[in-house]
């Protein structure tokens, strides 16, 4: 079921169309910042790591996952696990496979397990995109860490790779939440827009400083700690935050999609 | 042995029983018609047979195993389906829908015998030629056909069909109504629902009306016609042709079906067409002809699904 899901996903169109959004964006950052090179003042919104890129390349991948973050990963989390479910009930194969037949909590985690391994691909082609085309237009140095240490070529790359594993480890539980809405409807771009939504209102509470109370257990809230990465040495709380915070919205958004999907009639 | 058994099976939304206390008994080997009007709970009956309902009431065993409990897979995977309207992924062709549908089950053993028979299923449904396009430049024909050919896909001892002539020319039809005879004919239970009665008719063993989510009628489709005749009358005056008629014992239903000159149509309850004849040229009634009609399925389908008596 899971590597059936993975074919479907390289047979449409949609992927690639996702792929082509995420992966042009560092690629677009690159751009923008080789035609009009970022000045000092004026750039405290800028999001991190944008003004080094012209000194370094390997600036560009990191630029790119901390651009997609806010808006775009929450977008393909939606599109991929929102549309898992109900995706298949509105064009009526739910029914098609269940008589199969491929057990409820099967195709549940498979749905799971495939919307998860397309996230990690997508965010695997963010940094390939960047790293290319950063190193490039402005080739790779070594990189510079924020407490002033630097870390060479070959060992950077491998934290650029962990920042984009735990960028995984962060959007899992908007996954397992798009996958239990996507259990609970039968209308697809329903519980794309509602798992979108969701996102990005996290997001958005996480900006508000007077719900400050909240923001740990946002499932969004730790999504940037990936730029602790690069302190030396690593500071690792951001993370580990990051980590709990994800896996308890998994746990515990996953368990109630088991449930509610293996009582539930289908009439889809 | 049976291939499906229903006991007591209800399913209730809200106040209203869809389906209501249904017994079904189908034997292995037989093709058996499960006739209804719109809405009168097949699909929600064929839903709770395949496991996708969970019923409010009864039990439903599928090739020996009850559908709620352990064991149900098995039953599963020796069955094919098409529910309602068949559905596929738009953007895959044909042939890569039922590689799809094969391999997401995840028996080996099972995907490998359905990944080869593809060929051959696509061959008898008609769509070798087609198989490699996207099911998005189908037609609704073709969708049928590719529907049965899923259903076909694991060469299974029991097929459950869901209206399966839909969207169907007549040819088309035609070729589904033998292609069921012949696995039928080769040992494969068939179970298939349709608000058709001439198709049901002309290749069910047996046949079940269902009403308002219960059986109000079971036999094989000759028996369900009943002994009852009809006469079809024409006559000069047929205002006073009815009225003698409504008198006569032995006769009833007596209705104009209009024509030139005046048809009468009628059951005989009793009496004879000699009586009948008597009795209108008695009353001065010119009768230009009198033919004797067998009851048609859709007679006692429409009495039994009006709740006015139950035959044969």
């Amino acid at each position: 079921m899971f590597r059936v899901e993975l074919t479907k996903a390289w047979r449409r169109w949609r992927t690639f169309l996702l792929a082509a959004a995420l992966g042009g964006i560092p690629v677009l950052i690159v751009i923008a910042v080789k035609l009009s090179p970022p000045t000092l003042s004026g750039t405290e919104d800028a999001p991190p790591f944008l003004l080094q890129i012209v000194r370094n390349g390997l600036f560009a991948p990191l630029t790119g996952l901390a651009v997609i973050q806010p808006f775009f990963l929450p977008l393909a989390a939606g599109l991929l696990a929102g549309d898992a479910v109900a995706g298949e009930a509105q064009g009526g194969t739910l029914r098609y496979l269940l008589v199969r037949p491929v057990a409820r909590t099967r195709l549940v985690l498979a749905k799971y397990g495939a919307a998860m391994a397309l996230l990690g691909l997508l965010l695997l082609w963010v940094v390939g995109c960047g790293a290319f085309w950063g190193g490039v237009v402005f080739g790779f140095k070594p990189l510079p860490t924020l407490s002033g240490t630097t870390l060479s070529v070959a060992q950077a790359s491998l934290r650029i790779l962990a920042s984009a594993g735990y960028m995984l480890l962060g959007v899992s539980g908007i996954a397992a939440i798009g996958v239990c809405i996507s259990t609970l409807t039968d209308s697809g771009p329903g519980a794309i827009v509602a798992t979108v939504i969701l996102g990005i209102a996290s997001e958005v509470a996480d900006q508000i400083p007077s719900l400050r109370v909240i923001h740990p257990f946002l499932p969004t809230h730790g999504w940037l700690a990936f730029t602790d990465l690069f302190r030396f040495p690593v500071e690792w709380s951001g993370m580990r935050g990051g980590v709990l915070v994800s896996a308890a919205y998994t746990a515990v958004f996953l368990t109630v999609a088991l449930v509610s999907f293996s009582r539930r009639d289908v009439v889809a | 042995m049976t291939a499906l058994v229903t006991r007591g099976l209800t399913k209730r939304y809200g106040e209203v029983n869809v389906v209501d206390g249904l017994d079904l008994a189908v034997d292995r080997g037989e093709l058996y018609g499960f006739l209804g009007p719109n809405g009168a709970g097949k699909t929600t009956t064929i839903r709770m047979a395949l496991g996708l309902i969970f019923p409010s009431g009864g039990e439903v065993e599928l090739l020996g195993k009850p559908m709620f409990r352990r064991g149900r897979d098995d039953a599963l995977r020796r069955t094919g389906a098409l529910i309602e309207e068949p559905a596929f992924y738009r953007f895959l062709s044909g042939r890569r829908n039922l590689e799809a549908f094969a391999r997401a089950g995840g028996d080996g053993e099972g995907v490998r015998r359905r990944l080869d028979r593809m060929d051959e299923v696509l061959e008898q449904v008609g769509l070798s030629s087609a198989g490699d396009k996207r099911v998005k430049a189908y037609s609704q024909g073709m969708r049928q056909r590719l529907g049965i050919a899923l259903a076909l896909l694991g060469q299974p001892e029991m097929l459950v069909l869901d209206e399966p002539t839909n969207g169907l020319d007549p040819a088309g039809m035609r070729e589904v109504r033998l292609l069921l005879r012949r696995l039928a004919d080769g040992g494969t239970t068939v179970f298939v629902s349709s608000h058709l009665l001439a198709e049901v008719e002309a290749m069910c063993d047996r046949v079940g009306v269902l009403s308002r989510g219960r059986l109000v009628a079971e036999g094989p489709p000759e028996n369900l016609r009943g002994d009852a005749e009809h006469l079809r009358i024409e006559v000069g005056d047929p205002q006073r042709a009815a009225a003698i008629l409504r008198d006569l014992a032995g006769v009833a239903g007596v209705a104009g079906i209009g024509g030139e000159g005046g048809i009468l149509r009628l059951r005989l309850d009793g009496a004879t067409a000699a009586q009948v004849n008597a009795a209108l040229v008695s009353g001065g009634v010119a009768v230009s002809s009198l033919v004797p009609e067998r009851d048609t399925l859709e007679d006692v389908f429409m009495s039994l699904i009006e709740g006015s008596g139950v035959q044969g």
